[in-house]
């Protein structure tokens, strides 16, 4: 620890000679780049706070966007993110034991912890780089309806509730139904609903009508037709109260559902997240700053890692042996450490707020 | 040109060294740190997810309460896992006083800012 706790005259301190913070050169200009990228993120989480106090329509729910987990079907708000938050938090302590172990001249300790604290970071980017794909490919997709209508849905206790839909009202599909939507859109498949039913037949990409009849037609078989049935969900990613009613997730399915279906506005079908739309929010902002934010964090995350990864080597190495001393280790800790930093307000303020 | 990191001077940090049982106190210090940094990431997220969130005078508690514990992770990371609380009090400063200084000004004025905006949606839309 640098604790110089003995008492100094202001005259000595600053009159030139050493150090008047008693650290070293590199040390001071660490803080200082980290003190500037403190305000870099300062600003854009600012930024992020601005556009939506002053957005007038309901903000996405970080607990309802952020549910999945990789691999698992079902409901798992924050369960994703609070992991990843935990794994930057390990990595920053096994950080902080490797300058531990340089204080203690021990050679062995560094590379013990400079490699865990390389994995950790990398596990960190694996995590998210899935978030993101999940983010980009998303939950199920949705629509705005045209015309003003009133739906008959069910709350979370199967309780029927009567909604009305405003002209523009956004609307979601579940993730089954929707994927199976999406993925017959790409495939140019024909899309029909019917009978409270999503009914796919399978484009049909040769032409052998003339041989109907023929034992040949069995070879070019087109695929069976699939049936995936209705399911609307309301306010899935916002939250809405009438009366002291919690109306989040409200299902619609069936009949009710089809006559969603059918009121779809022209070109406001958009599945997942992208840089021109995203199906969370009505506010193109909400994806751009998730994009851009945890991307900037990313790449701190990557450089980070790389950082770490060439101390690594160098402790290995036995540079730091020869030099006397295991500063560069504090360093790069102070990196590491305020990438974490970041994190736990980027966590806060984008999925907990 | 000479690299002050290679410089013997005891007034830098670069000779901070200590025992074999000062590390055995500092590491038992720093799990105990990163027990708390877990249970208050457990305790966010048990919060977020157990209470619905409905505009309420409970819900903006718990919204202050996410600030006041992000600010006590972050403490706690600076202070111990940064090292910056066994610094000299003029690094504190300056490392610290500018950022405050900057920040809160960015926060006051975004948030004056945005409540303007909202006021103007809500007006003319």
């Amino acid at each position: 620890m640098a604790g110089q706790a003995q008492a100094v005259s202001k005259d000595q301190l600053w009159g030139g000679g050493q150090s008047p913070f008693g650290i070293s050169y590199g040390k001071m200009m660490m803080w200082y780049f980290l003190v500037s990228d403190a305000l870099t993120f300062g600003g854009l989480l600012t930024a992020y706070g601005v556009i939506r106090h002053g957005s007038a329509d309901l903000w996405p729910v970080g607990e309802q966007v952020f549910e999945a987990l990789p691999g698992l079907h079902g409901s798992y708000p924050l369960i994703y993110v609070a992991l990843m938050t935990f794994i930057l938090i390990i990595s920053s302590v096994t950080m902080v034991l490797a300058v531990e172990a340089g204080h203690r001249m021990d050679k062995k300790g560094v590379i013990k912890w400079m490699g865990y604290t390389v994995v950790g970071g990398f596990i960190f980017l694996g995590s998210q780089a899935w978030e993101w794909s999940h983010f980009i490919h998303g939950s199920g997709g949705g629509f705005q309806v045209n015309a003003p209508i009133t739906v008959s849905a069910m709350d979370e206790q199967n309780q029927p509730i009567t909604m009305e839909l405003t002209g523009g009202a956004w609307v979601h599909m579940t993730s089954d139904m929707g994927h199976a939507y999406e993925h017959a859109l790409e495939h140019g498949d024909h899309i029909e609903v019917s009978n409270g039913k999503l009914i796919i037949t399978p484009a049909v990409h040769e032409t052998h009508g003339e041989h109907g009849n023929d034992a040949h037609a069995d070879a070019h078989a087109a695929p069976a037709v699939q049936e995936f049935p209705l399911e609307i969900v309301l306010n899935k990613y916002t939250l809405d109260h009438k009366d002291g009613k919690d109306l989040r997730k409200l299902m619609v399915t069936g009949a009710e559902a089809e006559k969603i279906m059918n009121d779809m506005a022209s070109n406001t079908l958009v599945f997942g997240a992208n840089l021109q739309k995203n199906e969370y929010a009505v506010q193109q902002q909400y994806a751009n700053f998730f994009f851009f934010i945890t991307g900037f964090h990313g790449f701190h995350v990557l450089q980070g890692v790389i950082i770490n990864l060439i101390i690594f080597l160098m402790a290995v190495r036995g540079v730091f042996e020869r030099r006397g001393h295991y500063e560069m280790v504090e360093k790069v800790g102070l990196f590491w450490h305020f990438v974490d930093l970041v994190w736990v307000f980027v966590f806060t303020f984008y999925y907990l707020v | 040109m000479e690299r002050d990191d290679l410089i013997v001077n005891d007034s830098y940090s670069i000779n901070a060294r200590h025992s074999e049982e000062d590390g055995v106190k500092i590491r038992k210090k720093l799990y105990m740190v990163t027990a708390i940094l877990t249970l208050v990431t457990v305790f966010e997220i048990f919060m977020g997810v157990y209470f619905k969130r409905n505009g309420t005078f409970t819900w903006e508690t718990i919204k202050l309460l996410f600030i006041v514990l992000t600010l006590v992770k972050a403490a706690y990371i600076v202070l111990i896992f940064m090292h910056l609380g066994d610094e000299r009090k003029n690094l504190k400063y300056v490392v610290l006083l500018p950022y405050a200084l900057f920040i809160l000004y960015l926060i006051f004025i975004g948030l004056y800012e945005g409540l303007s905006v909202q006021h103007l949606n809500n007006t003319f839309r």
